[in-house]
């Protein structure tokens, strides 16, 4: 379903990613870890076409995401639902009004059959009451949850989860990364979850995808990387510090 | 030759800045022209950069014409022309004061809000977000204010001037003694509808200035709170200049 073919990206002269390439299949669900500032959140900005890599291509059910424009480029962004990491809700709308604003803006809806799927999708996420509250009375954890209510309200075939849990505190994160697990269950969407979650990541992942130098270091079961015995892997799974692994 | 080299990066970068601004703005104006329009948006900006800067340029315009008033009586009191106040005070605020200071004042109260928002939706991915539902963020977030401006500068500059007039009369006719017959009569007889047409071009191509630059500036805020607060002072400075720079143009070349 999503396929990465050799992706280079420099910013300022700094090469972030050095020949990326790596598959997701259609209804898997592929965690992507690393190091802060090794390019994981690039890699998901390029699947979506907010970025354009330097060399290489990235593809969505075979189609050249670099090579579309317009209504085409709109078509395939509508099948994708983006978790930011800070959320990225409209500031000066409501709960309701940012869960029911891409509806209001891409469907021919009426208000009611939108009332009833924001609704729906908040009660959902857990959010059910929390309709009239705007971003910036809401906790860490109900902003996720927020956005991850507009997200799925367009029906995604792909989730891509920028850091879902960062910033939250163990219960919630664990909590965000439950529902990640039963909404996928219950809808079948494909997931890259870009996440520091290890231990909750690897019980929800398929695959593990690790990067690395600015590279895929290593991709495998949640068991493989587990029972990994390369220093990298072992170093970043367990925490410590002073090993081959450059801290940014 | 270092020098040179140096010349020749600064060229190309001011180059390049101003080639972004120039597609920034044929981009608007492409989404502007074409449907869908939102209507409720822009409404919305008609009322903020609009109606909530009437009271500003009321006050602004008041006080600009009494100074008129005063300043034009003692001027013309030299040479015996008191009766040519009106048309004095009319003049200045039709084709010039009116137009500027509405453009100037809007600059300040409405322009720099606009970069302040449009940058924090950059810095805080809203308009990523935007993008990624599908949606064109200039139909949102630029067309409206650009449209809202068009509308509202000619309009709240048409008040500056009526209020700015009212004021001159208030100094010079009623403190100072000039009839209000030979005020407002003298008025009549020396302002044309060109002059008035002069200040409304004037408002109407400082209104895509103030919104072009503004938004312009926020669309492109660099990270952070430090770089929206760089881009709000630009877009403040940037927009004033050239509102300027162009009421100069326009007086020199085409009028």
């Amino acid at each position: 379903m999503i396929r990465i073919e050799n992706i280079y990206k420099s910013f300022n002269g700094f090469e972030v990613l050095k020949g990326i390439s790596f598959q997701v299949e259609k209804g898997e669900i592929l965690a992507l870890i690393g190091g802060s500032g090794n390019g994981k959140s690039v890699i998901l900005k390029h699947i979506v076409g907010l970025m354009k890599p330097d060399q290489g291509h990235v593809f969505i059910d075979g189609k050249n995401i670099g090579h579309l424009k317009g209504n085409d480029l709109e078509e395939i962004r509508g099948r994708i639902g983006f978790l930011f990491q800070n959320g990225a809700l409209f500031t000066s709308f409501t709960v309701y009004d940012n869960v029911a604003f891409p509806l209001r803006e891409k469907t021919k809806s009426s208000e009611k059959e939108i009332r009833e799927r924001v609704l729906k999708e908040l009660d959902q996420v857990g959010l059910a009451g929390a309709e009239n509250k705007y971003p910036a009375e809401l906790s860490g954890g109900m902003i996720k949850r927020t956005a991850f209510a507009r997200a799925l309200v367009i029906k995604p075939e792909v989730m891509l989860f920028d850091e879902p849990t960062t910033g939250l505190d163990p219960i919630i994160a664990h909590t965000i990364l439950d529902l990640i697990k039963s909404l996928h269950e219950h809808l079948g969407f494909t997931a890259i979850i870009v996440s520091h979650e290890l231990s909750r990541v690897f019980q929800i992942a398929h695959r593990v995808a690790m990067l690395h130098e600015g590279r895929i270091w290593t991709v495998g079961t949640p068991e493989e990387i587990l029972s990994s015995k390369d220093p990298v892997v072992r170093q970043f799974i367990s925490g410590v510090t002073g090993g081959s692994l450059k801290l940014y | 030759m270092i020098w040179i080299s140096k010349l020749g990066e600064i060229t190309l970068s001011l180059l390049n800045r101003i080639g972004r601004m120039g597609l920034f703005l044929a981009k608007a104006f492409l989404c502007a022209i074409t449907p869908p329009l939102k209507f409720s948006w822009i409404i919305k900006q008609i009322w903020f950069i609009g109606f909530q800067s009437t009271l500003v340029i009321f006050l602004t315009g008041a006080f600009s014409g009494m100074v008129l008033g005063l300043q034009g009586f003692h001027t013309l009191n030299r040479f015996g022309s008191t009766a040519l106040l009106g048309p004095m005070v009319a003049l200045s605020l039709i084709k010039e004061l009116g137009p500027v200071l509405s453009a100037l004042m809007v600059t300040g109260r409405a322009g720099s809000a606009m970069t302040a928002e449009i940058g924090i939706m950059r810095t805080t991915e809203q308009i990523d977000a935007m993008e990624l539902m599908g949606l064109n963020p200039f139909r949102y977030l630029i067309v409206p204010k650009l449209i809202a401006g068009i509308i509202a500068l000619p309009l709240l500059t048409a008040i500056f001037d009526v209020v700015g007039i009212f004021g001159g009369y208030f100094v010079g006719g009623k403190l100072l003694g000039v009839g209000e017959g030979t005020y407002f009569g003298e008025m009549a007889n020396y302002v044309r509808i060109e002059d008035v047409l002069e200040g409304i071009y004037k408002s109407l191509s400082f209104g895509v200035i103030i919104t072009w630059v503004c938004c312009y500036k926020g669309y492109s805020a660099g990270f952070g709170a430090e770089g929206v607060s760089k881009a709000t002072t630009q877009a403040v400075v940037l927009s004033s200049v050239l509102v300027l720079f162009w009421d100069y143009i326009m007086t020199s070349l085409l009028f």
